[in-house]
């Protein structure tokens, strides 16, 4: 048995053509990016090696700072609705009629693609067109906004179709926890008489901390990186009102031909979300784990 | 003791009471549970409204109207006039063989990682999982000058290399529960009978997996029928463009055009749409799984 399943050759041939992959797309690219944001380069002449002046320059960038300030309002945004999903989803995982319906119907935005999704509320905040504004004009509401052409409204016009989207994600990984905690525990606590609030507070929410952990990092990591919907709909604009991180890289390698800058705008945005994500491990880490079985 | 009681019976004339508040209280939560519902859907809904209107329909009507004759020939039009049937078939195939790829090469790792004994395992698991963690964009930059240096950018070998490697860790963490919940009688019994390896995997355990592979694939594809930012980086023939980038340019050409635009974009998520009504149980599995990847 043992001499069968530990034999070298089999598991070299199932294991590295996908160690090769990942190595090739994933790993090697890491470490180039980070070489490459060393360099002064256009991509196609010859690079110059100049330290570490792509990130002095970074770090005097205002329009790079202010498009990392977005990237963690988007972030800030996000989180603060994960508390709203959860109580969608406490009361949808409490034996209401359809709720299997109704959390596949939150779920359809997120199966869209980001570009589909974007060119929609193009047209929904189209200033004399779109449904919004008509809804507005027809409330009696006189000149409504140009909603994603204001600098200042632009950002939370951008985040109503992330919300959209991830919404149902999200209330479906908290329904499938909630779902998951054994009915046993809480006939325990109603017949001890603990009031239904009680129960969703005292009890659920604890059982779920874990999970609920995992979606912090999920939303401030991906709003962090967020990128398609944005591109499409804004382009950064106006005036790099809405630029984020990865738009911004974007647009320095592949519009201003500068890819030893872009490289290095890259490499930030992966310490950063390593960092992020190491952070909001810490500050959510707790001793005393509650278990169930 | 005593206090246990007072509780009871102060609480006993109370009861009726809040039982019609918590009535209450639930019916007023079920509104907001259909009011977010309806607000997931009204906009598809008025996508589709406007696929089938002229431009003088969208601005003269109301929303949510329907329009005197359905205009179906938007749809005929965007079909024949653009490329759509081009990149349809560029985003299926782009999508079945990295699925099948990336499926293939995860139970081949998984397999390896949680059923063989060797060293290393820990520490390419490991890698695997790392690989969740890192930003597609930060290595956007290398991977567009590596591929470009092969001469693989404008062809679907370097979409399909990197969807693979990308989706190759959530695929083996949504695998590896289900394979460490499969009993080692199995392989025993197997190799008792002078089984080889091989053959344990591909007519034993391969087969016993087909439940999660298909919850596995769904993600899979998902991700990738949606993905924008490599095609729309290493690509620049128009004929190779998938559905998702092309919709993308070829809206822009009919800027002013909505009905074309909502037929443009209904027919990029018919596909999406129809597969989560005939598979969402599997779906909402998939998904709640696959929760890794945000």
């Amino acid at each position: 048995m043992d001499k069968v399943m530990s034999n070298k050759w089999v598991i070299a041939l199932y294991v590295l053509p996908s160690l090769l992959i990942i190595m090739g797309i994933i790993y090697i690219p890491i470490v180039l990016t980070g070489y490459y944001g060393l360099m002064e380069w256009d991509g196609v002449s010859a690079m110059t090696f100049i330290g570490l002046e792509n990130y002095t320059t970074l770090f005097n960038d205002s329009a790079f700072w202010s498009s990392v300030s977005h990237s963690f309002l988007f972030a800030v945004l996000s989180t603060v609705s994960l508390g709203v999903y959860l109580l969608v989803a406490l009361v949808l995982s409490g034996n209401i009629k359809g709720a299997n319906l109704l959390r596949k119907i939150y779920l359809i935005p997120m199966l869209l693609s980001s570009v589909a999704i974007a060119q929609l509320w193009l047209k929904i905040y189209h200033p004399t067109n779109g449904i919004l504004n008509s809804a507005l004009e027809s409330l009696g509401i006189q000149d409504p906004p140009a909603w994603l052409a204001e600098p200042s409204l632009v950002l939370y016009a951008l985040f109503v179709p992330i919300l959209w989207q991830f919404a149902g994600f999200y209330i479906l990984i908290y329904y499938a926890a909630l779902k998951n905690i054994p009915t046993t525990l809480i006939e325990a606590a109603r017949i001890d008489g603990a009031t239904p609030w009680q129960i969703a507070f005292k009890i659920k929410l604890p059982l779920i901390a874990e999970v609920f952990k995992v979606t912090i990092v999920l939303a401030v990591v991906g709003s962090l990186k967020y990128f398609d919907l944005i591109y499409v709909m804004t382009d950064g604009g106006p005036n790099g009102a809405s630029e984020v991180m990865a738009s911004y890289m974007y647009h320095k390698a592949f519009r201003g031909f500068d890819f030893g800058y872009g490289s290095a705008i890259g490499f930030f945005l992966l310490i950063i979300c390593l960092v992020a994500t190491w952070i909001i491990r810490r500050m959510t880490a707790s001793k005393d784990n509650i278990q169930y079985s | 003791m005593s206090t246990l009681n007072s509780v009871t019976t102060v609480k006993q004339p109370a009861v009726g009471r809040s039982a019609a508040g918590t009535r209450i209280g639930y019916g007023l939560l079920y509104l907001v549970l259909l009011i977010a519902a309806v607000a997931q859907i009204l906009p598809l809904v008025w996508l589709f409204l406007f696929s089938l209107k002229n431009n003088q329909e969208v601005f003269n009507l109301p929303p949510f109207s329907l329009p005197a004759s359905p205009k179906w020939e938007n749809y005929v039009t965007v079909w024949q006039q653009g490329s759509i049937g081009r990149y349809f078939m560029n985003s299926v195939s782009i999508t079945l063989i990295s699925v099948v790829l990336t499926i293939l090469l995860a139970s081949f790792v998984t397999f390896a990682i949680t059923r063989m004994r060797w060293k290393l395992s820990a520490v390419v698991l490991g890698l695997f999982m790392i690989g969740l963690m890192i930003p597609v964009h930060s290595t956007l930059i290398p991977l567009f000058i590596l591929f470009q240096k092969l001469g693989m950018t404008d062809s679907h070998s370097s979409i399909i290399l990197s969807y693979t490697a990308f989706n190759l860790p959530i695929t083996i963490m949504i695998l590896l529960g289900f394979y460490y919940t499969l009993p080692r009688e199995v392989e025993e019994a197997a190799v008792m009978d002078g089984c080889s390896v091989n053959r344990i995997f591909f007519q034993i355990i391969l087969p016993m997996t087909s439940s999660v592979l298909v919850t596995a694939a769904i993600i899979n594809m998902i991700y990738n029928w949606n993905e924008f930012i490599f095609v729309n980086t290493f690509i620049s023939t128009d004929t190779l463009k998938t559905l998702t980038v092309g919709v993308q340019n070829f809206v822009g050409q009919y800027t002013t055009d909505w009905g074309a635009i909502g037929a443009t974009l209904m027919i990029s998520i018919l596909p999406i749409l129809i597969m989560f009504m005939v598979l969402s149980n599997r779906i909402v599995e998939g998904i709640a799984a696959g929760s890794v990847k945000g």
